[in-house]
């Protein structure tokens, strides 16, 4: 069977590549909307943190002997600690400035995780190995899946299930959903904002750096692996609105599929058509697809 | 202050290396056409690199392949980048604050994607060797000194203009939209043709400092459109002193020459200090040089 040409032998898999990527678009904007939705701030150090995570796994594996899953546990625990000391120390004298100022500070944090792990690494990048339970594959039939593209895809959605979940469904999140429209409101009932407050930071950096032990064993752990991905990210973001978070995770699996079929169909666009899409989405419908118009 | 600049310029060249000040002539005009923006406007555009770029290949390709002379190619450049700023202008300005920022970042990221793979450009290498050549076919460039004297003209004409933006009544009404936007738009101003036309001269005039370094250094390379750049103008302003005239000018020279500075001493910690510096300013440091000084004089006259 032919699709324009192409046969479903030679589509599937990068269709899969494409849910992969997807998978991480979706991972690390959902991170990012929920530290804009409680901090107003947007995080540019969200890529910094997504290749920390995947340096802890891999430092781990070669300095200490921790294993993946561990790594899978520890990696978001010490970035989310390192996450708390950023909103604590840095982050929360910003909050009465301009929103512009967060984005400042991280971006110059992003700097200084980038250039730490340049000089200590380099940029050709270490390998990681995947660990031996999820290695190989299984045929379905139609095309070869290998266990661990398809377990990170499970993992991936199924983390973004579980913030949608912990969000939309359990009471602490309706108290979040709360004080990201009334601080001050929610404050005066007797909830503590602040600690709310870091600890959102901390989760959205631990779900950057969970998203990066997922991804060690399938690219090269590289200094520079979060700073190109969260400009993607960036964009993902504006086409989709940071309104909803199911709206996140769509936007993020359907912008990976589609640059799997650019590379397909138009190898020459696949780098730059999630900012066409962006260009045309602004074009259309200016507050993004699921955006409230700001 | 005009004057005084401009005497500072022309004594300048017998007291450091003019291949230095060049570089922070080039600067500081990028710095103040983005700080025209930024601290005027209230707009942070994170994707200022691709003006810087864009406008530097144009100008490099011209001189080198097809023969333009210096003046014509800086011209053409500087076109071409405000055509690219009325597109960029157009799409950002259709969201504000946070959002603005995100979108300028990927437009140039875009940009960066097309240069790399664009013939013209020569990929990774960029192009080298671009030829001085003769302005208006009389004055050789290739001379340091006739170079420099050119340069600051171009700088002093950019400062100038940026300058008399700011005092117009156009620019006033800038400040009127950074500081309440919704009560500019109820005193009737046309809110989005303010930010455009703000965009256009500030990317136009980013485009004329990139096409300019070109020329100078004889080369257009990836480096300049990576988002690094736009990172590192943003640091200029933000040292110098944000919404000050001479602000983004002392920023220039300040990380200029500080990277001049460390570029043999610490090696690739470069990035490490200059995300440090960030740091430093945003937290404790947020009116830049200028503004401090600035603050200080207005402290004393007010207290005494």
């Amino acid at each position: 069977m032919t699709i324009f040409g192409h046969s479903l032998h030679e589509l599937l898999p990068q269709l899969l590549l494409g849910l992969i990527n997807g998978s991480f678009y979706a991972v690390l904007s959902l991170g990012l909307a929920l530290i804009f939705g409680m901090l107003n701030v947007i995080n540019f150090a969200h890529g910094a943190q997504f290749m920390i995570g995947a340096f802890v796994a891999w430092i781990g594996l070669t300095e200490f002997g921790v294993n993946y899953w561990a790594a899978l546990v520890l990696a978001p625990l010490v970035v989310g600690l390192l996450g708390v000391l950023i909103e604590r120390l840095m982050l929360r004298r910003l909050y009465q400035l301009d929103h512009l100022y967060g984005l400042l500070l991280t971006f110059g944090l992003a700097l200084i995780a980038e250039g730490v792990f340049r000089n200590f690494y380099g940029v050709s990048g270490e390998s990681y190995d995947v660990p031996d339970q999820l290695r190989g594959g299984v045929n379905l039939g139609f095309m070869f899946l290998p266990l661990y593209r398809g377990w990170v895809v499970v993992a991936a959605l199924g983390v973004c299930l579980a913030v949608w979940f912990a969000i939309e469904r359990t009471g602490l999140g309706a108290t979040l959903r709360a004080a990201t429209q009334r601080p001050d409101l929610v404050q005066a009932l007797g909830i503590n904002v602040p600690l709310l407050m870091t600890l959102t930071y901390a989760a959205g950096a631990a779900l950057a750096a969970f998203a990066g032990v997922l991804a060690a064993p399938m690219v090269q752990v590289n200094p520079l692996m979060g700073s190109n991905l969260i400009i993607v990210v960036f964009a993902v973001v504006v086409i989709g609105g940071m309104g909803s978070i199911l709206g996140s995770i769509v936007t993020g699996l359907g912008l990976g599929l589609v640059e799997a079929l650019t590379k397909v169909y138009y190898p020459e666009a696949s780098a730059v058509v999630i900012f066409l899409v962006m260009v045309i989405v602004l074009l259309v419908r200016p507050a993004g697809l699921f955006g409230r118009s700001a | 202050m005009f004057a005084l600049l401009a005497a500072a310029g022309v004594i300048a060249p017998f007291l450091m290396y003019p291949t230095f000040l060049m570089k922070v002539l080039c600067f500081a005009l990028f710095a103040s056409a983005f700080n025209l923006l930024l601290g005027f406007a209230g707009l942070l555009s994170f994707g200022h690199a691709a003006f810087f770029c864009a406008s530097a290949y144009v100008c490099g390709y011209l001189c080198k392949s097809l023969g333009a002379s210096p003046e014509l190619g800086i011209l053409a450049g500087t076109a071409f980048a405000a055509l690219l700023g009325t597109l960029f202008g157009l799409l950002a300005i259709r969201r504000s604050g946070i959002y603005f920022a995100m979108i300028t970042l990927a437009l140039s990221q875009l940009v960066y994607f097309v240069e790399l793979e664009s013939p013209f450009t020569g990929g990774e290498d960029g192009l080298q060797g671009i030829p001085r050549g003769r302005l208006l076919g009389l004055i050789d460039l290739s001379g340091n000194l006739p170079m420099y004297f050119f340069v600051l003209a171009i700088f002093l004409a950019g400062f100038w203009l940026i300058h008399r933006t700011i005092h117009s009544p156009f620019g006033q009404v800038l400040k009127a939209i950074r500081e309440n936007e919704p009560r500019a738009i109820s005193l009737g101003y046309a809110v989005e043709r303010y930010k455009l036309l703000a965009f256009v001269i500030s990317a136009t005039l980013s485009g004329l400092a990139g096409a300019t370094k070109s020329i100078v250094f004889q080369l257009a390379s990836l480096t300049d459109a990576h988002w690094h750049m736009s990172g590192e103008v943003v640091l200029m302003t933000l040292v110098g002193g944000l919404g000050t005239v001479l602000g983004p000018s002392v920023g220039a020279l300040v990380i200029v020459g500080l990277e001049n500075l460390l570029a043999d001493k610490v090696g690739s910690w470069v990035t490490v200090i200059m995300g440090g510096i960030f740091v430093v300013c945003v937290l404790l440091f947020r009116r830049g040089i200028v503004g401090e000084l600035r603050a200080l004089r207005f402290a004393r006259r007010t207290g005494a």
